[in-house]
This record gives C-alpha cells, structure tokens and sequence, in this order.
C-alpha cells in the first residue's frame, strides 16, 4: 500500500471517489508510514485511532455519496492548532501536557470537511525560529540529506544523537517554525498538513523541503484556537505537495470566524478552480531590493527562470521597487516580540501547563518560566518586553509600526500601478545543517526571513513554490506575493511555475 | 479677600466679590483649570501655619450593567460559586481571544451621553501588561490613548445648596480582574475568576473638587446619573461602584502639589474619611519641612488612616500597546444619536423640572431626584390618574417627610413600601378638599402603613373626617370655655392661653374639628 502515500491529497481524494482504495486504507497507510519515520521526530503525538476512527466514518459517508470536500483524506495538524482532547503543546515546556477542551476554528472546519487527523506535528517553540531546533521535543531532520551522505549514515547520526539526547549534527533543518510540518509533507507522513506563518513560518519550511507553502492574506484563516505567537502577524496556512492540493486545504481552512474579530467577513472563493488559471495578461513585479549581494548565484538563476516561465505563460515582467523592504526584519523583530512577551505572559503556572514551586507567587512565575520557555523564546520575551518598556516605546515599537505602514505602503503603490503578483526568492539560501546556525548570533537564523517578513508585516498573501535545486541538490523555492485576498492569483501563478520547473522529485525512504 | 485671581490672569475685582452672593459664582465653573476657580473659604483646611487648599480628582470604576462580560459571553451575575461564570477567554486558555461585547459599547456610550461628553467615533482597546494570579492574560485590555468617551461635566449639589461644575476627563472601557482568596488554604491562595473580564468603565474626573464633602456629593451624584441610565447599578457593597482618590494639598494660589492615589475605597462615606485623613497627613509632612511623594496608598478604616501601598519607583511599567486582537472600536453619529434618543429624563433635567412644573423648592426637588425610583414614585403622587396635578409641595412634603422618614425607620426601600404612591395621593386630596386635618392625615397614613385601605373609604369608615360644621365646632368651645371659666379669665390678658384652649376643643372633638376654625371662633368667645 506504500503507492498510496504518494498520492496527492487531489489524486487521494479523486482514488476514494472512484473507490479505487477506501478511508481506512489510505490512512492506514499513512499511519504506518508515520511510524515508521520516528528517526525525523516530525510528528510530536500520533493520534492513530483517532484516525481510524474518522477513516471508516469517511467510508460510511463515502459509501452512501455523502462524500464532504476532504473526506477521508489524512493530514496532520501543526502543534500550535489546539485539538479537542489531544495534547498541544506549541512545542514548549511550558504547556506540559495540556490538553485543551475546545477545538481551533481551522481544524474544526478541517474536521467538519472530512479530513482525518494523523497527529501534531513538531514546530519552534511558540513558532519562534527557523529551523524547528527550538522545539522542546527537539529538532526535526529533514528528509533530504545533505551531499554524499546515505541513508545508512543518517540513520546511524540520528541514533547516536538521540542516545546522547544531542542533536543530530549534520544532517538538515526542514526549516521553521512548520519544520514539522514540511518535513511530514516532504516525506509522504501525511497528504498535507496546516501550518502557521507569522515572519516565514509556512513558506521558508516549504522551501527547504520542497513542498508548496501558502500563507494566505491575515485574516483570511481565523486564530481562534491557534496558540498565538504575534497576533497581528500570525495566519495559518496549508503545506501540501502541490500547488493544488494547498488550494483544496485552504478553501476548508479559511472563512470568517465571529470569535475572531482580526477575521475578514469576505466568501472563500473556489480556491482550486483557480489554480489553472495560468498567467496570461498578468503583470508580474520584480523586485530590485529582492536582490542581495552575496546571494547564491543558483537563486538569483532560479529567480530569473521563473520569470521566464511566467511569461513563457503570458505574464509581463516589470521592475519594480519596494523601498523599505531592507527595514522589514529589524521592525520584524520588534513587532512580533513586542506581541509575543505580551502574548505569552499567560503562561505563568497558574491555571494549566507546567508549575514548578517557589516560595511565594513571584518566584513559582520565575521558576516556572524559567524551567518551561527555551532560550529563544525567553530571549523575545525579554526583546518584547523591553521594546514596549515605557522610555523606549517611542523609540523601538512606535517606530517599527511606522515603518510597517510605510512597507505596506510600498506594496499599496505597486499593487495601485498594476502590478498583480510580485516573484522574489523564497530564502535566501537552500536548508542549512542542523546546529549550524542554532549555535551562532540569532541574527544568521533571523536572516532566513528576509524576504517573507515583508508579506506578514503587509499582511498580504504569499505562496512558496518549489522552482529547482541548487548546486547541492538541495530544494529551492520561489515566492510570489499578491494583493489581499487574491490568494487566486498567487495560486494560478504558482501552478505555472510548478509546471514549468517539474513537480519537485522528493527524497526517497532513508528514514525506516 | 484673598481669593484673588491666584494665577493672575484672572480680573482682580472678580476675587474680591463675595462669593454667595454674586450670582456668577453660584455655580463655580473649573472648565479653564482648577487654577481659575474662585476659592470658598468654608473649604480651606486650617492650620497653625496658615490655610491649606485640599485638590481632589477621583477615578471611578463602574461595572457595566450587562448580561455578558466585555470579551466573551460568560454571565456577570454576582453571587455565583467561585469559578462558576468563566470562559475559556476568561481563563486565557491558549488560543482564546477577545471580542467585543456590543451591549458594553452601548452602555459606554450612553454614560458618556449622561455626562454630557464627547463621544468619541473611533477608539483603541490597549493592554496593560503586568502579573498578577487573578489577571489570566497577564494583561488587561482597557483603553489608554483613545477612550471611548472624553471630555464632559457633572453638576454636583451640595448640602447647602451649592452647585459646582465637576469637569470629566474621560471615560474609558476596561476588563475587571479576578479576585484573589487568601483565606482558604494555610499557604496558598485561591483565585477566583468570576468577576475576570466584566466590563468596567473607568471614569476619571478633572482635580476639580476642594473638599471630602464636595468628593462625596460628587460621586453620589455620578452613581445617581449612572442608575438613572441604567448603565451600572452603583453597588457599592458588591464593589460594583469603587474609586481611586487623588489628593494633593497647596497653599491657596499656589500651583498644584504632588499628588497621592487612594486607591480601592468602597464607600462614600470611606471616600470622604480617606480623603480627610490623608490631607491631614499631606500637611503634617509638609509642614514638618519634608515633602510629599508621589504614591500610591491604601485607605485602612479601622484606623482612620491611609498607607503607602506602593511608591512612584515602585510602579508597574505597564507596556501598554495596542492590542493586535482587536480592531479598533469604530461607529458613526448615527450609532450615538439613536442611543441619545432613546435615554431617560436624567437628575439635572427632572430636578429643574420638578422645580417649574410642582413648584417645589430647589432642595426638595435634588432630595427627589437623588434616585429615580423616590422620583417616579413622587410624581406618581403629585399627579392623578387623570392627568391633573396635586399640590406638588404638600405631595413632596408627604412622600420626603412621612414617606421616607418612615421607610429610612424601617430600612426599606422605596419598592417595598407598604404604602402605594396612588394611596398617599389619595390622602394628599383628602387635606386638599379640608376633608381632614394634618394631623387626622398623619393618623391615616398611620392607619395606611400598618393595614392598607382606600384612603377615602378609611375616612368615612371610620368618622375621621373633619368637622367643619360650624355649630357643633361652637357647641364644643362653649363646653370647653364653661368648664373652665378661669382659665377664659385669664386668657383675655394672656392670649397665649388660646393654645391650651385650642387643645381641649381638638381633644373633645377627637381631632376632627377644623383647627383654623376651631381657632378663629376661640378668639372671638374668648375676646382676644
């Protein structure tokens, strides 16, 4: 049955239409497949019952033509989204064991569409990170290995690792914070998977990994129930195999949601029947600030062969510029810190998660915090806490969100002179090896959002796609940005680019 | 006079007038400042070294009258077992967010109305960031730079029947916290989250007010105006209705001085103490050559005194930001129109109306209005059920006087009397008509509160009506004046004796007789 993981969630879920295979088969499948790639610590809880449970629902309804939008089809569910009865724990300490007793608003429509829950899914902690090493259930390996290694290696690098409970140097990051997500998506553990975005979170993982990450418009999916980050940043997202199977999840994942007042009260449009659209007649906008010195020379190549994809398909090229795209990521990390010290001043020992005792009520706060949030994300909250400080307000946050305007701005000006979708690279370099960069200047890590901070202080849309490889044979991915709320076009865009560039050839099974 | 213009713009001959008589400062006007308003001497705290000058701002917490809290849809009902009315948002579970309860909004926006303020069309929800078991966020969301309501004024009758204009600052929308329990467990505390996340409207006044009288009569004002509208039911013993004091002390002209906060009294009576006690303190330090420091203090009652709670090094740096959850409040003059449409006749319009319509004396009318339930159930008496008036004075006179001396005896409120407003109407024609005397009506309202009845039914019943047959009136006197022959002697040189006479005709009469008469024809029997 191993064929049927590499179905996409469109080709599954046209196979259990036929009846060519039924639920419980697929998922089946995936579960074993699930447990079979421990090694890449991708999944933090796998709730296989729970899926078999759904799966022969699915089969019920299947069976009788009640067949719902995603019926039957499994994915897995980052562990920021909280699930009805199933741990979450934002990959931190801190939340323990909690288990919430409300379900997040985007998995509730997931669940309502048919779609079938494999498990949750490792992150950053919080989602703070790139790189998925600042999980408290440890990093997950991406499943492609750098040059010259073999799977036997590899293999032998994670049990090792583990045994020392070191990180398993060497091999590659996924990318971050939806490490596990992309990872899980790359190596066939699941048809799709939901994931967040709050600077880069969907699409940079999704480049990494070879895999297509859409981060729609905020607003567009509601937070409710989503463990936040940075509020005014953060949107979930699908990472799915294909351009199409990202436009099936994300019409179940959006819509307006009224316990979320940041939620925007606009139709979900028929996202799929968008993505073969093409790109003829579009104006495509690239961007001269995109382009850095010292990028690799692949992706500026990489950059120029999508443009020329895109209007081989009828798009016109046009230059433009976008300013202040060089002030996104300092005013980034004062922004989403100054959110998350604020956002995460709830997890105090209090009322759930982890306490740890002390002699009064100040010291069981320090203790716990202290025993319960990692390096990163006490390293924001203490950022965030200072930027808002009373003496630097001014200085820091107030300034940051009048350059954030001023970047919306230089999108607002492009978008008004016609331009419909903007291309630029999706990172600025290929996935690194794990503990290269968690152990230098958080700077270096912070650097690998530098072209998708942008879209999130906009709050514009942005699809990751992949485009080719570099030199080392490693996944790159392009990026296109679009207007709010015309996910639609970024959708056909990118399915023009996935044409033109081949569907990405992921890496075979090393992992078992 | 040394209530000259202190800050010397204002026009010297203006200080130098008497206050109570000139008419222009019959109701003192702070809208240009505190430093401007005339000084009433009556208010200055003295003191070996000369007057002090008491300066009073105070910032109210009202709780919104509404069936949900400000962001989720948890019960605010008092009294529920601890934990009983909370919300996944309430409790900050991970992921929860806020959203606005309208009911809130509407409420903020018709005290503003009340307060005769701006309303402002667009505002912010902030969060106030600090740690505290009873606050699951670790942040209150309130408005900060952009509150609802701003600028507006409280007219404010004192005992003497002074007015004083007291200047709002604004009004802004606030999250209550939890309540922290420390007496249900040896070491540890319990929190309850009940009241987490009602909506409160703080209400920050000017430092307009000179006086703990003044502070008190202001807020009982403020409390009357927001049951008038409905829009929180001033409960203090609930904690429903609580203030933070901010007193600061000076020499009359002199510029403000540093200011301490109160805060958390519960009571108007606590408010005025708390204020008289840390005025005192403020001069004790100043005069002692030290000065005062910006704090924060607690009122203890017991002790009748205020104590450092917290200094000004010691406050919290509050990191207020605009909260990303939340759009900013936005609604049009069409939204605050229809909610102006629709408010009740409040205190200042009734009062003045009450004064012009029953001809009530101003006093009387302030009593009235002091709660709308005594107003609405005054008017009840001063008109009948066909739309014509009563004697306005003599139905205010019945229902201030008898009414509510009676029900403050008893300690029940005016919705549990035992006499109805159509009853003491009932009894106020019957005086009206001369149908019976004062004193017969004080009997028959004795009569109304302990058994009930139709007033009109109860006179004829039971003979109380008053004679005003002039014959048996004279039978009477001559009866009296028979049996008392000297005392008739004696009256004739000392005609304060009419009152003894007057007496025993009531007495013979059982009352009933017609006093004026009674005492007219006394008079002419008697020769005086």
């Amino acid at each position: 049955m191993t064929e049927l993981i590499e179905l996409s969630l469109a080709e599954a879920r046209d196979g259990l239409e036929a009846k060519r295979f039924s639920a419980s088969e697929l998922v089946r499948a995936h579960i074993s497949a699930v447990e079979r790639a421990r090694l890449l610590n991708a999944y933090v809880l796998e709730t296989p019952e729970k899926a078999l449970a759904q799966a022969s629902e699915s089969d019920a309804r299947l069976k009788r033509g009640e067949a719902r939008p995603l019926e039957g089809l499994p994915i897995g569910v980052k562990d920021l989204f909280c699930t009805k009865g199933v741990r979450t724990t934002a990959g931190s300490a801190i939340l323990g064991n909690f288990t919430p007793d409300y379900e997040s608003t985007v998995t509730s429509q997931l669940w309502r569409d048919g779609a079938v829950m494999l498990g949750k899914l490792n992150c950053d902690e919080f989602a703070m990170g790139s790189s998925n090493e600042t999980s408290a259930f440890g990093p997950v390996v991406s499943p492609w290995l750098p040059p010259n290694w073999d799977g036997a290696r590899a293999r032998a690098t994670i049990v090792k690792a583990t045994a020392e409970r070191a990180a398993p140097a060497g091999l590659l990051v996924p990318g971050g914070s939806s490490g596990g997500s992309a990872a899980a998506v790359a190596a066939r553990l699941c048809l799709a998977a939901t994931a967040t975005d709050t600077g880069g979170s969907i699409r940079q993982p999704a480049a990494f990994t070879g895999t297509v990450g859409m981060k729609p418009t905020y607003g567009r999916c509601s937070r409710f129930g989503t463990v936040a980050f940075a509020s005014s940043l953060d949107q979930a997202g699908p990472i799915a195999r294909t351009v199409r199977d990202c436009a099936i999840l994300l019409r179940s994942m959006a819509g307006p949601d009224p316990r979320d007042s940041t939620s925007a009260d606009l139709p979900v449009p028929d996202f799929e029947a968008a993505v073969t659209r093409g790109a003829k007649g579009l104006k495509i906008g690239i961007p001269k600030e995109y382009r850095m010195d010292g990028m690799p020379e692949e992706i500026e190549k990489l950059w120029a062969d999508g443009g020329r994809w895109l209007a081989a398909a009828g798009a016109e090229l046009i230059d433009i510029s976008l300013p202040h795209t060089a002030y996104a990521l300092p005013a980034y990390y004062i922004v989403a810190p100054a959110e998350a010290s604020s956002n995460l001043a709830r997890y105090d020992g209090v009322r759930y998660g982890l306490r740890v005792e002390g002699g009064d009520v100040i010291e069981m706060y320090e203790n716990t915090r202290a025993a319960g949030f990692g390096r990163e994300v006490k390293r924001r909250v203490m950022i965030g806490a200072y930027v808002l400080s009373a003496g630097y307000y001014d200085a820091y946050y107030l300034r940051a969100q009048k350059t954030r305007t001023l970047i919306k701005r230089d999108f607002e000006q492009v978008f008004a002179a016609g331009i419909d979708a903007v291309l630029t690279p999706a990172t600025p370099t290929a996935a690194f090896g794990i503990g290269e960069k968690a152990s230098a200047s958080p700077i270096e890590m912070y650097l690998n959002d530098v072209f998708t901070v942008t879209v999130n202080m906009a709050g514009l849309p942005g699809i990751s796609v992949p485009a080719g490889c570099d030199a080392k044979g490693l996944p790159l991915g392009l990026q296109l940005i679009g207007r709010p709320f015309d996910e639609e076009t970024l959708f056909a865009t990118a399915k023009v680019i996935e044409d033109a560039a081949g569907r990405m050839v992921l890496p075979k099974v090393w992992w078992e | 006079m040394r209530a000259a213009a202190r800050d010397g713009k204002g026009l010297k001959g203006i200080g130098g007038l008497d206050r109570k008589s000139h008419p222009a400062n019959k109701q003192r006007t702070n809208g240009a400042g505190p430093m401007n308003s005339p000084l009433d001497h009556k208010k200055l705290l003295k003191s070996a070294t000369g007057d002090w000058e008491i300066v009073i701002g105070m910032e109210i917490h009202a709780q919104v009258t509404s069936q949900a809290k400000l962001f989720s849809g948890a019960s605010t009902a008092f009294g529920g077992e601890p934990n009983s009315h909370v919300s996944f948002i309430d409790a900050a579970m991970p992921g929860m967010l806020p959203v606005i309860n309208e009911e809130c909004v509407r409420q903020a926006i018709r005290t503003g109305l009340g307060l005769k303020a701006k309303i402002n069309h667009r505002s912010v929800f902030d969060r106030k960031n600090y740690f505290y078991p009873d606050l699951p966020q670790g942040y209150q969301i309130s408005q900060y730079k952009s509150p609802i309501v701003g600028e507006g004024e409280v007219i404010v009758d004192l005992p003497e029947g002074e007015r004083i204009r007291v200047g709002i600052e604004r009004l802004h929308l606030e999250q209550d916290a939890g309540k922290s329990l420390h007496d249900q467990h040896a070491t540890m505390s319990h929190v309850d989250l009940n009241r987490s996340g009602v909506a409160l409207m703080e209400i920050v006044s000017k430092p307009d007010l000179r006086s703990a009288e003044e502070a008190r009569a202001y807020v009982t004002k403020l409390r009357t105006i927001l049951r008038y509208l409905g829009t929180c039911d001033g409960d203090m013993e609930k904690g429903n209705l609580r203030a933070d004091v901010n007193v600061s002390v000076r020499r009359p002209g002199e510029p403000l001085g540093t200011r301490c906060e109160i805060k958390n009294v519960n009571s108007i009576r606590f408010i005025g103490q708390a204020i008289e006690a840390e005025a005192r303190r403020q001069i004790g330090v100043i005069e002692d050559g030290g000065s005062i420091e910006q704090e924060t203090r607690l009122f203890d009652p017991v002790k009748g005194e205020t104590r450092a709670m917290r200094s000004k090094e010691e406050a919290h740096d509050y990191r207020y930001f605009p909260d990303p959850d939340l759009l900013p409040l936005e609604f049009d003059q069409a939204y605050v129109d229809e909610l102006a449409s629709q408010l009740p006749e409040l205190p200042d319009a009734k009062r003045a109306r009450f004064i012009t319509e029953y001809a009530l004396s101003a006093y009387d009318a302030s009593v009235l209005v002091a709660e709308r339930a005594n107003a609405d159930y005054f008017e009840a008496v001063a008109k009948r059920d066909d739309g014509k008036s009563r004697d306005g004075k003599a139905a205010a006179n019945w229902v201030i006087n008898e009414l509510f001396g009676r029900l403050n005896k008893e300690g029940r409120a005016i919705d549990a009397s035992p006499v109805s407003a159509a009853q003491l109407g009932g009894l106020v024609d019957l005086i009206g008509e001369g149908a019976i005397s004062g004193k017969i009506a004080k009997e028959l309202f004795e009569i109304l509160w302990n058994e009930g009845g139709d007033p009109r039914e109860l006179v004829e019943k039971r003979g109380l009506r008053q004679v005003t047959d002039m014959g048996a009136i004279e039978a009477a006197i001559d009866a009296v004046i028979a049996a008392n022959q000297d005392k008739a002697e004696q009256a004739k040189a000392k005609p304060t004796l009419i009152g003894w006479f007057v007496g025993q005709v009531m007495k013979s009469t059982g009352g009933k007789a017609n006093p004026q008469a009674v005492n007219e024809l006394l008079r002419q029997k008697l020769g005086i």
